[in-house]
């Protein structure tokens, strides 16, 4: 058992490590076709940074970004998954090992002493999200570096359900510009609708970490994402900030059912540096990597 | 395209304008929420002086001790917004003249360049393999108390660019006036698809 969960804890740390590293292919895509669909000069300029800051990043072995944020694990595990036991044991050893490799930034700060654990491991750091499969073996594992400049934008609140749609467009493109400019666009937007402000945060989370290009299955859904990325775009605050016909990577909403007096709403962004993995074990814990292809292990 | 080397004069400064593409030659340190904080709420001097010179906000992964010598691996900006209730002060204070981070600055930020003749520059915000290549020297480190992305560092940059002139000497703020033009957009789009 110890040779398997030491085998685990590298594989995981290694992904970690390349995460800080490369951004998923899904993201490289799409930041190069906003790049050549940009016709705005400046905002050409820095759509250039950011492709050669990924080409350095991957000759030179460093982090695409300084904050390598707080790490988070999105977890669907099989409760015949081997290492469901130790879990979480594994995947905090997994975030210390990376955080020597890579090396990592020491992200994780206690409140209110502001002391730096100098681990990224520390009081529910890293965030483990688990989601049960029942009588599977497997693993299948969504990692995102959470960096501080997206995160600050984010926003929840809950409405009378009367408010809509319209309500919710406004409550995402106010946040937006009041503060995603600073939040290193084009951003990723995830949406969360649900019965309160705690599951519709949770919600966005999960919307804010689908592939791109993705649609919400119901199409009335999909159809007010397409919406909001329209509305996003034309507020033309460009690649960084600085103005551009492009602003947002991907809109993507979840929903759940909300009472009949809250409309829970939330809104997740996401920087272009959108280090989003994902892996996923068999029952032999044998690792495949779906969103880079360029991962070795 | 202007290049400029560190420490820069007035004059230098004075001339830029918002929307400017500079690169820039020579030392300079790092200093985000906490140097401004030490500076301007604590009323410590650095032990380096900043006059004419320029303070990145960044707080930087870097390799290595004081013995063996450091090596900054990644060094994007932070956001600049942050320090804006402090960055007044500190352009009296300390005398600096390029102010470098993540978008743009407000309007006391703005105020404090053209009374002192300073200027905001923005660069890529994410893009820190790409600022860490135009690191030529990472020579030392002060307040490490600080802890490394707090810590004022000292670096020797080269053909550091490009940077955007966010707010120039004249206290002309491109980022206020695309807050005002996003804004309006936003209205327009909401009115536009709803």
């Amino acid at each position: 058992m110890d040779g398997l969960k030491e085998n685990f804890i590298n594989k995981v740390a290694s992904f970690i490590d390349y995460l800080s590293k490369h951004l998923p292919d899904d993201a490289v895509a799409r930041l190069k076709e906003m790049s050549e669909a940009e016709s705005v000069p400046r905002a050409k300029v820095m759509y250039e940074c950011m492709l050669r800051n990924l080409r350095l990043a991957d000759e030179t072995d460093r982090p695409v970004c300084q904050d390598t944020g707080l790490i988070q694990f999105f977890v669907k595990v099989g409760t015949r998954f081997k290492l469901i036991d130790s879990l979480e044991e594994c995947l905090k050893e997994a975030v210390c090992r990376a955080y020597l490799s890579a090396p990592l930034r020491p992200n994780a700060v206690e409140y209110p002493s502001e002391k730096n654990t100098l681990t990224d491991v520390g009081e529910g750091v890293p965030y483990i999200e688990y989601e049960l499969i029942p009588g599977s073996d497997k693993l299948d594992m969504t990692i995102y570096l959470a960096g501080g400049g997206a995160a600050l934008p984010g926003k929840a609140a809950v409405f009378p359900p009367g408010a809509g749609f319209e309500a919710v467009a406004r409550f995402v493109a106010d946040a937006m510009v009041e503060k995603g400019v600073n939040a290193c666009p084009p951003l990723v937007v995830g949406i969360g609708i649900a019965g309160c402000m705690a599951t519709a945060a949770k919600l966005a989370k999960r919307a804010a970490l689908r592939e791109i290009p993705s649609s919400n299955p119901r199409s009335e859904i999909a159809e007010q994402e397409k919406v909001l990325e329209k509305i996003l775009d034309e507020t033309a605050i460009g690649p960084q900030g600085a103005g551009g016909s492009a602003s947002v990577m991907a809109v993507n909403m979840e929903c759940a059912c909300h009472h009949p007096s809250s409309l829970g709403v939330a809104v997740q962004f996401g920087c272009w540096a959108h280090r989003r993995g994902r892996i996923v074990f068999d029952g032999g814990l044998n690792a495949e990597v779906l969103s880079h292809g360029g991962f070795k292990s | 395209m202007i290049k400029l080397s560190l420490p820069v004069t007035e004059e230098d400064v004075r001339k830029l304008k918002t929307g400017d593409e500079v690169y820039l030659d020579g030392n300079l340190v790092t200093g985000r929420d906490r140097v401004h904080e030490r500076v301007v709420a604590d009323k410590i001097m650095p032990e380096v002086s900043l006059k004419n010179g320029a303070v990145f906000h960044a707080g930087p992964i870097v390799r290595g001790d004081e013995a063996t010598g450091f090596e900054t691996l990644a060094i994007g900006p932070t956001t600049s917004m942050r320090m804006e209730k402090l960055e007044a002060d500190f352009i009296r204070e300390t005398g600096v003249r390029i102010i470098i981070g993540k978008g743009g600055m407000g309007p006391s930020t703005a105020a404090a360049c053209k009374k002192y003749g300073a200027v905001h520059l923005m660069f890529a915000g994410g893009a820190a393999v790409l600022a860490a290549s135009k690191v030529a020297l990472t020579y030392g480190v002060k307040w490490a108390d600080l802890g490394m992305p707090e810590a004022m560092w000292l670096m020797k940059v080269k053909n550091f660019g490009p940077l955007i002139v966010t707010v120039d000497a004249s206290g002309e703020n491109l980022f206020e006036k695309n807050k005002a033009l996003f804004a309006a957009a936003k209205e327009a789009a909401l009115k536009k698809y709803l």
